[in-house]
């Protein structure tokens, strides 16, 4: 069973989304309904379902309902219509009380612009969810200085949010999400507001927790390399409609739509793809040149053997761990797979 | 539906419109009135001046009720009176009693901690304070009563107005109810409201107490209700992701970032109920405001004056303690950007 469901959910804001939704459910744009009714439409029929211990990006541009998305699943906003089922429990049957002991204890959530309290020290921002949560202090604060280490922020605890610098105050709130030692974690657009270098940084410190921790994370950007990197499955939302799901790789070979052509066009392939993906197999592979080869491994990315290819102009064979061969490239095929369609 | 809702408004108003119109000519006195109304449509000379019989008969009413509110509720109002009179007095009795240089050195000591041990802030105070007493000996006891009623108002609209403030930032029923009513609180002059004071509570220093609630209250009010709404939206949402319930939210939250805007407020209100006490002395309120009263009575110019300093004096020390109280406030939400590595 899916960790996390998302059923025929719609959002729709405006003053009596009711009466809209069924113009929505007949297939109205966003565009249509917002000229004919002055609503906007969050989200359109969005299903999906999210493994246990996968990272799941939703991606999209401004105004594709993903921030909308993300906060339906710890009900900050409720769906129009439609259900939202974490482990099995529906979302939306949770009362006010129900509600808030499933946000402390099922969830985590890591903001764009940070969202922590200014008025509270780090230590005090990390250990906010064991707050509310009635923890003493002293189990509060030795949780939080654990998780501070973790995001090596160690030496900075007794300074107010405001001293630190942007990425420094993102790891805060990476801390604070990690503090309450939830299943599941939600990052909405958690590191675009930082800089690429600091960026990469913290995706690198993410995929680093995340093998030890093998959290759920959903992760909303509007980043396609972020979501490749970062991705095991992507869901591609454009006007609240969720256009394509797929591992990174189904994204790039075989984009749904020209929406997602576009957003896919100027990604770096050699970078994404790995030699298994691209390869043929051993016995569809009749009249390769086995004279000049090289070995690669199945789980190599394209760029990491390119250019060896491009010096000895050689044909590759993959190979598997054990050294079994799989299959060959060709250049042509390298070709094929580097080139944009 | 919708078209009929459109209508219902302007409808409402017309009707009571009429209402109010047939009601003014059925209580006009007979004399002011044509001897059968169809003559109205004959004769138009009513419309060169304002008719005497359109006239709304509001005062009337208006006695009535108000003596109905004395008969009715007379142990109520007597309650508060005694309540706050005894308040007065005591604080009144034992300021009074003190010796100068002991009140001198109390001030000294709330400034210096209130404004977070700053040394000038703390001189200017105590300079100001002995001023008091320097411009003329008999100002002293009198601005000991002026400030107690000062306090005991400030207290009140604390008690009160914080709240409501808080109630109205939550909800918009409630701020659309009561903005209106804010309005009139500081429109209406002043002595509208002294002189039933003043039947209510009879001479002194209650009444004064009363115009300086409704005179000041209105913005702190304002200000709480504006502060707790420019709160961050998004460190309120991630107050609710963590789930935190509303209570946690409010204390650990909202008040705690709306507080610098509440200091203001609290600030104003002290400022607004020190213009009142001026106003409060010609009904009869003692305090330093009749002494200005007075120099105004017998045209002595130097006497007026004199006491006016006195008055601006108290406001700068009202002013300096609130102030940098808040001002403290802030650097501990908001501390200055400086990063230490």
């Amino acid at each position: 069973m899916s960790k996390i469901e998302i059923r025929n959910v719609y959002k729709i804001f405006g003053d009596s989304p009711s009466k809209v939704l069924p113009m929505v459910q007949d297939g109205a744009t966003k565009e249509e309904v917002l000229e004919k009714t002055g609503h906007t439409v969050g989200l359109d029929n969005v299903s999906l379902s999210i493994e246990e211990g996968e990272t799941f990006v939703c991606m999209g541009l401004s105004g594709s309902g993903k921030s909308t998305l993300i906060r339906h699943i710890n009900r900050l906003i409720d769906p129009t219509s439609g259900e939202v089922l974490v482990e099995g429990t529906n979302v939306m049957d949770l009362d006010q009380k129900n509600l808030i002991e499933f946000r402390r204890h099922k969830m985590s959530m890591v903001f764009q612009r940070f969202g922590l309290f200014p008025h509270k020290t780090v230590i005090e921002n990390v250990g906010y969810g064991l707050e509310v949560q009635g923890k003493t202090p002293e189990e509060r604060n030795k949780i939080a200085m654990e998780k501070i280490e973790s995001v090596g922020l160690n030496g900075f605890e007794h300074q107010y949010p405001n001293q630190l610098s942007g990425g420094m105050q993102q790891r805060v709130g990476l801390a604070r999400a990690l503090a309450t030692n939830t299943n599941v974690m939600l990052m909405d657009e958690a590191f675009s507001a930082l800089d690429p270098l600091i960026r990469s940084d913290m995706q690198k410190q993410l995929i680093d927790l995340q093998s030890e921790l093998k959290k759920t994370i959903v992760f909303i950007t509007h980043d396609l390399d972020e979501s490749l990197r970062l991705g095991d499955h992507i869901g591609i939302l454009n006007g609240g409609r969720l256009v394509q799901v797929g591992t990174p790789v189904e994204i790039i070979m075989n984009p749904a739509d020209d929406y997602v052509k576009a957003f896919v066009k100027d990604v770096n392939r050699a970078k994404v793809l790995k030699a298994k993906v691209i390869m043929s197999s051993t016995n569809e592979a009749n009249g390769i040149d086995k004279s000049n080869l090289i070995k690669v491994n199945e789980d190599q990315f394209i760029e990491e053997f390119l250019p060896q290819v491009v010096c000895t102009n050689a044909n590759c064979e993959v190979v598997d761990k054990e050294g079994n061969t799989k299959g060959y490239i060709t250049n042509k095929e390298l070709q094929k797979s580097l080139s944009k369609s | 539906m919708k078209k009929y809702k459109k209508f219902l408004k302007p409808l409402i108003y017309s009707l009571t419109f009429i209402f109010f119109i047939i009601i003014s000519y059925r209580s006009a006195k007979p004399r002011y009135k044509p001897e059968h109304f169809t003559d109205i449509f004959n004769d138009f000379s009513w419309l060169g001046n304002w008719p005497k019989w359109l006239d709304f008969p509001l005062m009337q009413p208006l006695n009535s009720g108000f003596d109905w509110l004395i008969v009715k509720y007379g142990l109520f109002f007597e309650g508060i009176n005694n309540f706050l009179l005894g308040l007065y007095t005591t604080m009144k009795n034992s300021l009074v009693g003190l010796p100068w240089p002991i009140v001198i050195a109390i001030v000294i000591f709330i400034t210096y901690f209130a404004s977070g041990r700053k040394t000038n802030t703390t001189v200017m105070v105590a300079f100001c304070t002995f001023f008091l007493g320097f411009l003329s000996p008999r100002y002293w006891d009198k601005c000991i009563m002026t400030t107690c009623i000062v306090l005991i108002g400030m207290l009140l609209c604390i008690v009160v107005g914080i709240p409501i403030g808080i109630a109205m930032a939550r909800n918009k029923k409630i701020r659309n109810a009561l903005l209106p009513i804010l309005d009139l609180m500081q429109t209406i002059p002043s002595f509208c409201y002294l002189i039933p004071g003043i039947l209510l509570f009879g001479l002194g220093a209650v009444p004064a107490i009363i115009a300086i609630f409704v005179y000041a209250v209105p913005p702190l009010i304002r200000l709480t209700d504006l502060g707790i709404r420019l709160v961050d939206k998004e460190v309120i949402e991630a107050s609710e992701a963590f789930g935190a319930n509303k209570r946690q939210t409010l204390l650990g939250v909202q008040i705690p970032l709306a507080l610098p805007n509440i200091m203001q407020g609290i600030n104003q209100c002290t400022m607004m109920s020190l213009a009142m006490v001026v106003i409060a002395s010609m009904i009869g309120t003692r305090g330093i405001g009749d002494e200005v009263l007075l120099g105004l009575q017998q045209l002595n110019v130097g006497m007026a004056t004199e006491a006016g300093i006195a008055i601006v004096l108290l406001a700068i020390i009202f002013d300096r303690i609130t102030q940098s109280y808040g001002e403290k406030i802030q650097e501990r939400t908001q501390p200055k950007k400086e990063i230490k590595f």
